[in-house]
């Protein structure tokens, strides 16, 4: 089986979730309506022999104004891997359906571009961060998130603008 | 030879220090990759025990020494805290590599990072390195006892009845 | 009547009924000698029972994917070292793979195989940790100093090599940077035949101890579709029985031209993927690195050791997913390119970030002392985990 074969497949069975074909080097991937993607895997596990989520994770694009995840599907019986992709509008509040009731590797996988990128996931039993503590502010992997100064008091850049070190801590004497 | 029932004179402070010096114990505590390394100063071919700094206590309340090897993130620095404040006087610290010394690697971009343990707890030895060898390990371990012998140690048993500063 | 008298004359059971019991919550970690690193485990047990054991991460998070935005791609790979630190080879390997799979670098023979050899033996190191921290974890401490007396000598070649003890920066981008020396030859194939013996000592000493295998057969079962259902690879994946190995199935570099076999799990001292099972894969991987490397150390062609490759890798625009079979499991890099000297998104897919989060499932209901094993047998590196 080819990525050519998977690509008529689902257009052939669902026609209207599949937006188009990215024909990127050395990989191409397949552009899926972000509303339909539960249907799609379900498809693509039931009837394709993909048995595995391999990786799930977001991408920030300021210049598109969007948000792209990104599922690669990775099958077993047919040795190959295809990327999936869904985009959405650029808004804190951008949510897509989680895929936990199909691969359980969703959970923590969802929890983190929902930590990185700041995607909801509709659907998802915990819903809350997974890398960063729990009150951190920010999604770090946007493109144009900025370091915050201080967390909880403790001074983060090593240098300030003004180039200035950053007063250390006590010492012995 | 010295006789066994002759009396050597010395101050309480050498005694004391001696005592420290000799019988550092580390808290098991690794971090990141440096631990390996301390994890290999430890065993077979460094054999840290030589210097009477092996016997790794799992517990803070047993530890004196605190070996911070690898590197500390923000939401880590606050157990590291509470880690340094459970373990009983009189106590060292070792920052054991680039990213404990000053982010290492991850000083620029590292938004979790903490650039320096310093920041959090008192250093006395800085071991650099990415990771450092366990010889350097070894160096550090006694450049701490160097300077565990020049330090007031009777400050440190009269520590419980000084006031908190 | 007081407790006692109750108990002397049987009747203590009656009075079980009116007692009260709770569950406890337990943290266990981040600092914690059983969780090989900054894991924390919040274990909820109802006596020696746990019912929950729900793991905390990112207390190791370095922000790799952030510093590669800002990097290029040369500078990306000591990043890469430092995410698994056990096989920091390995991952540099897959890193350099995977860029010069989107660039269409041709590898020198030469560089092919050293870097295989080196890998084979980093895999070997890699599992001589585990096998020694897993002894730890099951207090036996020997297997600890066999492990690491060993795993100094592989240290010591690398150093020859590379120069580096255990983070290396010895894969690069179109091949490897330094040469190896026939010295250095010499050491490896003196360091196989020293060590292929030594791996029946390790079985002797710590696999088939009864002591051993009684605290990890039927422990901490995994099966195939747990497998599937949380994208768990490599040992988590052999152990319960599927012969699956990328090395194998999807050869990269010049796998496709040894002869190795692919272990996985038997089921033999208990029930299949058990702790055990996953254990002795890795014990018998080892040897597979051994056969490997001894088919490949006489026959390095001679030539260079890096292609033509610029001190800045232009990296047409792109998208690539590209798997290595790391000692942990299959470790992807997916890199997004803009065609600019910096890649413009690059996402680490790690093997024990998924392994680790199967745990709350196999270890619900087991006793505390065999969620300790599990553990061990997942056979995790935090700095992999949080990246």
């Amino acid at each position: 089986m080819t990525f050519q074969d998977v690509q008529n497949k689902l257009q052939s069975q669902l026609s209207s979730s599949i937006l188009g074909v990215e024909d990127v080097k050395p990989d191409p991937s397949l552009k899926i309506a972000p509303r339909d993607i539960v249907t799609v895997v379900q498809f693509m596990k039931d009837h394709l022999q993909f048995e595995t989520l391999g990786d799930l994770c977001g991408v920030d694009y300021p210049a598109q104004s969007s948000f792209c995840v990104v599922y690669h599907l990775q099958s077993y019986t047919h040795k190959m891997v295809v990327r999936l992709k869904c985009y959405l509008p650029r808004e804190d509040g951008a949510e897509m359906p989680s895929l936990t009731s199909i691969f359980k590797a969703a959970n923590w996988l969802e929890r983190e571009v929902f930590d990185m990128i700041g995607v909801r996931f509709t659907g998802h039993p915990e819903m809350r961060r997974i890398l960063c503590p729990e009150d951190w502010q920010g999604h770090p992997l946007r493109k144009d998130y900025v370091t915050p100064d201080y967390y909880n008091g403790m001074p983060v850049p090593l240098f300030f603008e003004d180039q200035t070190t950053v007063t250390s801590g006590e010492t012995h004497s | 030879m010295i006789p066994s029932d002759s009396v050597v004179m010395t101050s309480v402070d050498e005694v004391l220090s001696w005592g420290r010096r000799n019988s550092l114990w580390p808290l098991t505590f690794g971090l990141a990759c440096c631990a390996i390394e301390m994890m290999a100063t430890g065993a077979s071919d460094y054999d840290l025990e030589r210097f009477g700094c092996g016997v790794f206590r799992a517990t803070p309340r047993q530890a004196d020494l605190m070996i911070v090897a690898g590197t500390v993130t923000l939401k880590m620095a606050s157990r590291i805290r509470t880690l340094y404040e459970q373990m009983p006087e009189p106590k060292w610290v070792i920052s054991m590599g680039s990213c404990s010394n000053k982010g290492g690697p991850y000083w620029h971009e590292g938004y979790h990072v903490l650039k320096g343990v310093d920041r959090i707890v008192p250093v006395d030895v800085y071991v650099p390195g990415c990771p450092p060898r366990p010889e350097t390990l070894l160096e550090a371990v006694m450049m701490l006892q160097k300077k565990i012998r020049v330090q007031e140690s009777s400050m440190g048993l009269l520590g419980a009845l000084r006031k908190p500063a | 009547m007081s407790i006692s008298q109750e108990l002397v004359e049987g009747r203590l059971s009656q009075t079980t009924e009116n007692l009260r019991t709770d569950e406890l919550l337990l943290n266990m970690g981040p600092q914690h000698p059983s969780t090989h690193g900054v894991l924390r485990v919040v274990v909820t047990t109802d006596g020696e029972i746990v019912r929950a054991a729900k793991p905390e991460i990112g207390y190791l998070h370095r922000c790799f994917e952030k510093h590669s935005e800002n990097v290029d791609y040369m500078g990306v790979a000591p990043y890469v070292d430092r995410l698994d630190y056990l096989a920091s080879m390995n991952n540099s390997m897959g890193w350099a793979i995977a860029v010069e799979r989107m660039v269409g670098i041709e590898v020198p023979r030469r560089a092919e195989f050293i870097r295989v050899i080196v890998a084979e033996l980093q895999r070997i190191a890699s599992h001589l940790l585990f096998f020694g921290t897993y002894g730890l974890d099951m207090g036996a401490f020997t297997a600890f100093l066999y492990a690491f007396r060993e795993r100094e000598k592989i240290l010591d070649i690398f150093e020859m090599i590379s120069g580096a003890r255990l983070l290396y920066n010895y894969m690069w981008v179109g091949g490897v940077s330094r040469d190896m020396s026939p010295e250095a030859v010499t050491r490896i194939k003196e360091f196989i035949d020293y060590f292929e013996p030594k791996i029946d000592e390790y079985n002797t000493l710590l696999s088939f101890n009864k002591i051993f295998t009684e605290r990890t057969k039927s422990v901490g079962i995994v099966d195939e579709a747990t497998c599937h259902t949380y994208g768990l690879t490599g040992v988590m994946l052999r152990g319960c029985g599927v012969r699956w190995d990328l090395r194998k199935d999807l050869p990269y570099s010049i796998y496709n031209e040894v002869e190795f076999d692919v272990p996985v799990g038997s089921g033999q001292m208990g029930t299949l993927g058990d702790c055990w099972d996953r254990y002795f894969v890795r014990m018998q991987e080892m040897r597979e690195s051994v056969r490997i490397i001894r088919q490949l150390i006489d026959r390095i062609p001679s030539g260079p050791h890096r292609g033509k490759v610029g001190k800045v890798v232009k990296v047409p625009a792109g998208e690539s997913f590209t798997r290595t079979e790391c000692p942990r499991g299959e470790l992807a890099f997916y890199i997004i390119s803009d065609g600019s000297a910096k890649p413009y998104r690059v996402r680490c897919k790690s093997p024990c970030f998924l392994n680790i989060s199967t745990l709350n499932e196999i270890t619900e209901g087991v006793m505390v002392a065999d969620l300790i094993a599990t553990i061990g047998s997942l056979d995790i590196v935090l700095g992999e985990v949080d990246r």
